[in-house]
């Protein structure tokens, strides 16, 4: 009995049974407070023994399989946990665990009484429900997963419903996310047809050509896509993870979204053959994403906003590395496979530390302010030091700079493009500029919300008297904060993980080509590197020492009484930018016309817009209801009228079969 | 099976005509509390004497004739209303279509693959044109507790043709039922509370009200 239990594949399902189960003391407990408290100290030591548990698996290279004695509909119901598997639990586990710590202090039972027990439940069952996803071998139980994912998040999303905009959000969510699974559906009915069962298809084994390759993988591409935000499925993303709680908005970006990608790597599993164009159109969706995200992401005033276009960069990043693995197997390029599918699952995994990261930042700042608006903030490193800090290393991390973690994922990604890709196609040479320019606009990104949020002086009042984060919210920064630089510093432990996946996916690439191994040196680097930084510091320090220095206002540009708008705003960092891309990301700018010789004083309006929601989706689905408008009219809420209907359908009915 | 039994179909399908002919809401509930008790002691009639039997007929008299009819009476009783005024269609107009349902019933009934031994009964056609009549009630009334009438009607329908079974009905099936039948009333009665609270009326025409535009 104990060999069982303290075998990983057992603690894995068995924790995650302990975290929906928190969920559910926590919408039951009373008080609320007490509740809370009982399903954090249910959850995160069972996230903290399931993460533990899944390295191992990763790092030992364990399969295991078990069937469930529940008969469903749909054939046996089977779960499986296999290196892809262990390797996507990570991402749950390790959220899990910090989330639920940070929830402690964001989202405390004693400020929100009414909507913690939801809150808990929800962030409990959410998890639970990723990682019955990733252990699903029947197609019918992984899309009941799905399901319960994707309502989890729903309603974690909804969770301040009072805001109308966040009632919005939720449709837009909840529509795009059912248009995915109705994909999702047929493309599981579709391999039932060929297979003859729910089952997953053994490795390799799925022998499809023609229309219907074509079509299984367009409606994979879609269904999973829409979930991780490849563009162009990614318009709920933004304003999704934007209206959603902070350590909400850090589940779903950080892990949920890698659900998405998780779909297509098993998808992909099953195919033995993948013609060259599936793997170019992943590039040029990634590249798209990549490239598209982070431009919307420059021209950003919502700091959540902001991170939310950041997270399609990264999935933009994630899906160029996929495509790149399956280039080179369409063209038996073991280097360019190992190279793509390496990069591309380091990535999952950085991004699912500094992201989170980044987002419980963002929440400790609108806790402070109470606002999401960057251009209202400023001057909060001052008080908010070690966040700050913490804040900072998620930034660096995700523009891709050494020597932090998000540098390690697309260094490999770097030289794919560059060394190895132009044997096979020589196009995709163009991948290294595309990468480079993302890297670059995300430093634009990144420099201009750091800048605006923390340094300078405070641009509102709200911002005026922020306060440091309770230990609470800080331990779970913390600790992401220090895995970035691990990641970046020794990214062999973070490849190590990844190497079973590599061995479980494509054996032959392992064996036909070998990592630089300038990848061994990061160590040496990243040391020299922070080596430097400290010298330069000291310099300056020392130089300070010796000469006077005089405080005052940052960005006072030597006026004798500076006042917070002459800052520079957000808006204003970013105006060259957003004045280069106006064609993709359109903003409704409004500004008065200055006259005469003193002006009067006018409002300046700057709210960038989603594009492609708006000006693409909006007008089809407008189009879509007045082609519609007579199925509305036969909804009109005369009850006697609905019988009628049923009393016709039941006659029809039963004529017909007769 | 006896002609007693065929005779007590008969009292049912001409208690669903008395039903469609009153604006009187009482008057309808007991209407629809006698078919109920007619009918509970329909399976005592045609099948060989067991335990089971009697615990259905006992079940379905007491839930139907008893507790049904006592839940709405008093409904009727708060909500003070006594008939329906301005139904969606006339009652002599409704009375026709309920006739013609009937006839259309026994035609229909003809023609359903039935098992041998069932073949001819005067059950089938007494089920679907009780069945008929509760949906006519349901769409052509405009109280929230004619609604309830035009319910109780159709699950008769149901019943009656349950009763070809009834053998080999398990006793869980037919708890199972009735359970399902009084839970519902009491939702609709929680329902119409609402209804009359909200509306300060039963008229479930107003509740058009509540469609999204």
């Amino acid at each position: 009995m104990s060999s069982s239990i303290l075998n990983p594949a057992s603690a894995i399902i068995a924790t995650t049974a302990l975290i929906a189960f928190s969920g559910l003391a926590g919408l039951l407990i009373r008080p609320a407070t007490f509740g809370q408290k009982f399903a954090a100290a249910i959850g995160i030591p069972a996230s903290a023994v399931g993460f533990c548990s899944a390295v191992l698996m990763l790092v030992r290279q364990q399969h295991a399989g078990y069937v469930i004695d529940w008969s469903l509909p749909f054939g046996v119901c089977e779960i499986g946990l296999d290196p892809l598997s262990s390797f996507f639990l990570l991402p749950v586990f390790l959220v899990t665990f910090c989330g639920t710590l940070y929830g402690l202090g964001y989202w405390p039972a004693t400020h929100h009484r009414t909507t913690a027990p939801g809150m808990t439940f929800f962030y409990g069952l959410l998890p639970a429900a990723m990682a019955m996803v990733v252990m699903a071998r029947n197609g019918a139980l992984l899309l009941i997963a799905w399901e319960i994912m994707a309502l989890s998040a729903f309603f974690l999303l909804i969770m301040e419903h009072s805001d109308h905009e966040v009632r919005k959000a939720g449709t837009v969510y909840l529509l795009t996310t059912h248009t995915g699974t109705a994909a999702l559906i047929v493309l599981f009915s579709l391999l039932h047809a060929t297979t003859g069962s729910f089952l997953f298809p053994v490795q390799g084994s799925l022998v499809v050509t023609g229309q219907t390759a074509t079509l299984i993988f367009l409606l994979a591409l879609f269904g999973f896509g829409a979930k991780a935000g490849i563009m162009p499925m990614h318009f709920w993303l933004p304003s999704a993870h934007a209206n959603a709680p902070s350590h909400a908005s850090a589940m779903m970006s950080g892990v949920m979204l890698k659900m998405g990608i998780y779909g297509i790597l098993r998808f992909l599993t099953f195919c033995p053959h993948k013609p060259l164009w599936w793997g170019g159109l992943l590039i040029v969706a990634g590249i798209l994403s990549a490239l598209l995200g982070i431009c919307f992401a420059a021209v950003q005033t919502d700091i959540k906003r902001l991170l939310a276009y950041s997270s399609i960069e990264n999935i933009g990043i994630i899906t160029t590395g996929m495509g790149m693995t399956m280039i080179g197997e369409a063209t038996a390029t073991p280097s360019l496979i190992l190279l793509g599918l390496s990069g591309a699952l380091l990535h999952v995994l950085n991004h699912s530390l500094f992201k989170p990261l980044l987002f419980f930042g963002a929440g400790g700042i609108i806790h402070n302010t109470g606002t999401r608006i960057v251009s209202r903030m400023g001057g909060l490193a001052r008080e908010m030091r070690t966040s700050a800090l913490f804040f900072f290393v998620g930034a660096v991390a995700i523009c891709g700079l050494p020597p932090l973690n998000g540098f390690a994922g697309e260094f490999l990604l770097y030289i794919g493009f560059f060394r190895e890709a132009h044997a096979p196609i020589p196009v995709m040479v163009l991948g290294v500029p595309a990468l480079a320019l993302v890297g670059g606009m995300a430093t634009i990104a990144f420099v201009k919300l750091y800048g605006t949020v923390y340094l300078g002086t405070p641009r509102s009042r709200e911002a005026a008297h922020p306060h440091e984060l309770s230990l609470g919210m800080l331990i779970p920064m913390g600790l992401l904060a220090f895995l970035c630089i691990v990641g970046g510093l020794v990214p062999t432990l973070f490849l190590a993980l990844v190497q079973p996946v590599i061995a479980m996916l494509v054996p032959s690439a392992l064996s036909g080509a070998k990592l630089p191994a300038s990848i061994n040196l990061f160590p040496l680097f990243g040391a020299g590197l922070m080596a430097a930084a400290g010298i330069v510091w000291l310099l300056i320090k020392k130089n300070l020492n010796v000469r006077k220095v005089a405080a005052d206002s940052t960005w006072g540009c030597g006026y004798r009484a500076p006042t917070p708008r002459m800052q520079y705003t957000g808006a204003a960092f970013s105006e060259f930018w957003a004045g280069l891309t106006r064609g993709l990301s359109r903003c409704l700018t409004q500004k008065p016309t200055p006259e005469g010789i003193a002006p009067k004083a006018g409002p300046f309006i700057y709210t960038p817009e989603e594009t492609i929601l708006e000006r693409i989706i909006n007008p089809l689905l407008e189009v879509a209801g007045i082609g519609c408008a007579f199925v509305r009219r036969l909804q009109h809420g005369q009850l006697h009228i609905y019988m009628l209907y049923i009393f016709i359908t039941l006659t029809l009915l039963i004529t017909w079969v007769r | 099976m006896g002609s007693l039994a065929d005779q007590f179909l008969v009292l049912s399908l001409l208690i669903n005509f008395i039903v469609l002919g009153t604006s009187r809401l009482g008057f309808a509930v007991r209407a629809v509390a006698i078919q109920g008790v007619v009918l509970g002691f329909l399976p005592a009639l045609i099948h060989p004497f067991s335990w089971h039997i009697v615990l259905i007929v006992i079940l379905m008299i007491c839930a139907k004739g008893i507790i049904i009819p006592w839940l709405i009476t008093n409904a009727i009783r708060k909500a003070e209303i006594k008939r329906e005024v301005e139904p969606f269609i006339g009652y002599i107009p409704t009375l026709v279509l309920g006739a013609v349902c009937t006839v259309l019933a026994f035609v229909f009934a003809k023609k359903l693959p039935m098992a041998a031994e069932h073949q001819g009964l005067l059950f089938v056609p007494a089920s679907i044109a009780t069945l008929m009549t509760g949906f006519l009630v349901l769409t052509t009334r405009r109280k929230a507790i004619s609604q309830v009438i035009g319910y109780l009607l159709m699950e008769n329908g149901i019943f009656i043709f349950g009763l070809l079974l009834a053998e080999a009905m398990p006793v869980m099936v037919e708890a199972g039922a009735v359970l399902d039948l009084l839970v519902a009333i009491f939702v609709m009665g929680i329902i119409m509370n609402h209804i009359s609270r909200e509306f300060s009326s039963l008229d479930t025409s107003r509740l058009t009200m509540l469609k999204e535009e």
